[in-house]
């Protein structure tokens, strides 16, 4: 009844696509100027159509180095990105739910102690205790290797309290079943705990990859090396405004490039993402 | 916790097994920096690191009487509000039309998803390239209207962009939230109102928005939370916390001082007051959460 409102369902279209025109218009505008000559691109104002410098920008982007980070080129940067962020979403997701399968289906002596213990590290982010983390990644060594840019960022809870709360909604009488089959507990695990987390695990890495393909604080502290940067903070490191010399061209290029992997991965796995997002964060 | 009733595999050597690899990084990359960050902060050493000395209380102290302190605070009181009353707004206003709407849902849905998954570095020198007075194109068109337009001199007008490009990265995600409080909205509700006469704008604020108080509660927590903390990224991209100190954020003045100042027990006094603000608002949070397990 209230639905069957014409104008104001035409309204509604017309608000909606004012905010995706606001919500695309920054992306886009980058992706023009990342088929632009420089020329252009330092003269405004820019026009609002591609210009016909795609195949070469991209590919000496890509593939020619770039010498405002010392010759390093874009897939360079990418492959250090895409290490980063499969290393956090990876690690992570074994190391929560191997330690919320020990919290949920085994009794054991100080379970609380653990349990709380990781759970305390929920919301602490890297960035409220970024100079003393920084002073032990010096003494261990780890500046500039993929180790150092993954492991501390996998120091939190979300994941395992998700596993929790999902673990606990699976009935008892599937592990009664399971044991008086003869099932031990690493059966158990694979063959009926793992099938049924799937969605939860694939929710779990749309965000986790977006978290760590997104980083900034953590790689600008973490890495010297300009080859072992990764894309965010390569595109830090090329744009300066003082400088006559600045690639305009090549840094719209690095931005597209640094965008669109996350997005594809965001927009291919929409229906777990959201899932995961709505469910994670309550 | 359901335990006593838990079906469970007795095993006594396992779990700590299955732990100990959380248990490790936990241990290593969170209570180590952060007794350290406790240590440091109660300890005052001389910028060669040759003498440190214990000064108690000191470092908070000096911490909370710095004007530059209390101006990076202020500053990010005012960007976190801004930034999470517009991203919220836009969002909302969003989320309402689409709710409205019957064809092409799912399009508007996958259209409006993406700059969560641009970095807040990004976001920040997206808007970068439109807006600065050298090259961005608004930035030209503002200029040439005869407005005076310039962020990196104008303190109020760098406030403005890092806000916009700040909340314009939040808008995804709070327009997911929003549409999923929509959607839990019984539509008999809204139907019996409209049956008594009341118009759409009396409908949605009279049933529509104080239902989703708990979404918007959850949402304000965490869009201050990610203003405070993940924002780092557009400070130091757009700003470097300038002209002057008027974007220096706290999270900005932490790095600042501990990384390229090098003050280490103030930057430590610092990541301190932050640990304790972040906890108080994940307690915020808990209460949110056990409220909504109570009446929801």
């Amino acid at each position: 009844m209230i639905q069957n409102n014409p104008i104001g369902r035409i309204i509604a279209h017309i608000i909606l696509i004012i905010g995706i025109l606001i919500v695309a218009f920054p992306i886009y505008y980058t992706f023009v100027a990342s088929t632009q000559t420089l020329q252009d691109i330092i003269r405004p104002p820019l026009s609002l159509l591609p210009g016909g410098h795609f195949w070469e920008n991209y590919s000496s982007a890509l593939f020619g180095g770039i010498s405002k980070i010392g010759g390093v080129g874009v897939d360079r940067l990418l492959l250090n990105t895409l290490v980063m962020a499969l290393g956090i979403a990876i690690g992570k997701i074994i190391i929560s739910i191997l330690s919320a399968y020990a919290i949920v289906f085994f009794r054991f002596p100080g379970r609380m102690f653990f349990f709380w213990f990781i759970f305390i590290t929920l919301m602490l982010p890297v960035e409220v205790r970024i100079l003393p983390t920084y002073k032990i990644m010096v003494d261990l060594g780890l500046i500039d290797t993929y180790t150092g840019l993954i492991l501390p960022l996998m120091a939190s809870a979300t994941a395992t309290l998700l596993f929790r709360q999902f673990f606990m909604t699976i009935p008892g009488e599937l592990v009664e079943a399971a044991r008086v089959d003869g099932a031990g507990p690493w059966r158990f695990f694979k063959d009926i705990l793992l099938p049924l987390s799937k969605t939860n695990i694939a929710a779990l890495f749309v965000i986790l990859f977006i978290y760590g393909w997104t980083q900034y604080l953590w790689p600008l502290l973490m890495t010297n090396r300009n080859d072992m940067a990764t894309i965010v903070i390569g595109l830090r490191k090329m744009i300066d405004f003082t400088d006559a010399n600045t690639q305009w061209h090549l840094v719209m290029v690095t931005c597209i490039l640094a965008i669109v992997p996350p997005i594809l991965v965001v927009v291919l796995m929409q229906r777990w993402f959201v899932r995961g997002l709505v469910e994670t964060e309550k | 916790m359901a335990s006593s009733t838990r079906v469970t595999f007795p095993n006594k050597f396992l779990p700590y097994l299955l732990l100990a690899p959380q248990l490790a990084i936990t241990a290593i990359f969170f209570y180590w920096p952060a007794s350290q960050a406790i240590q440091q902060s109660v300890l005052r050493e001389d910028p060669f690191g040759l003498s440190t000395q214990f000064v108690g209380l000191g470092n908070f102290k000096r911490v909370l009487n710095d004007p530059n302190y209390l101006n990076s605070l202020q500053v990010t009181v005012i960007f976190s509000i801004a930034t999470a009353l517009i991203a919220m707004a836009f969002a909302l206003l969003l989320a309402v039309m689409a709710d409205k709407v019957i064809r092409g849902k799912g399009v508007y849905r996958t259209l409006l998803i993406w700059p969560y998954a641009v970095a807040p570095a990004i976001a920040g020198m997206l808007w970068l390239f439109l807006f600065n007075p050298s090259m961005g194109t608004l930035a030209y068109l503002l200029r040439s209207t005869g407005y005076n337009w310039d962020p990196l001199l104008n303190s109020d007008q760098a406030m403005l962009l890092v806000v916009a490009a700040a909340s314009w990265k939040q808008i995804s995600y709070n327009f997911l939230f929003f549409v999923a409080g929509l959607q839990a909205i019984p539509k008999s509700l809204i139907e019996a109102a409209a049956i008594d006469g009341a118009g759409e704008m009396k409908r949605f604020w009279t049933i529509v928005f104080p239902l989703l108080a708990p979404t918007t509660f959850f949402l304000l927590v965490v869009n201050t939370v990610y203003a405070f903390f993940d924002t780092f990224g557009i400070i130091h991209a757009v700003t470097g916390g300038g002209p002057g100190k008027a974007t220096e954020t706290l999270v900005y003045k932490v790095y600042n001082d501990g990384f390229v100042n090098l003050i280490l027990g103030d930057s430590a006094a610092q990541s301190v007051i932050l640990m304790v603000i972040v906890i108080a608002m994940t307690a915020v949070q808990f209460r949110y959460v056990e409220r909504k397990v109570h009446y929801g």
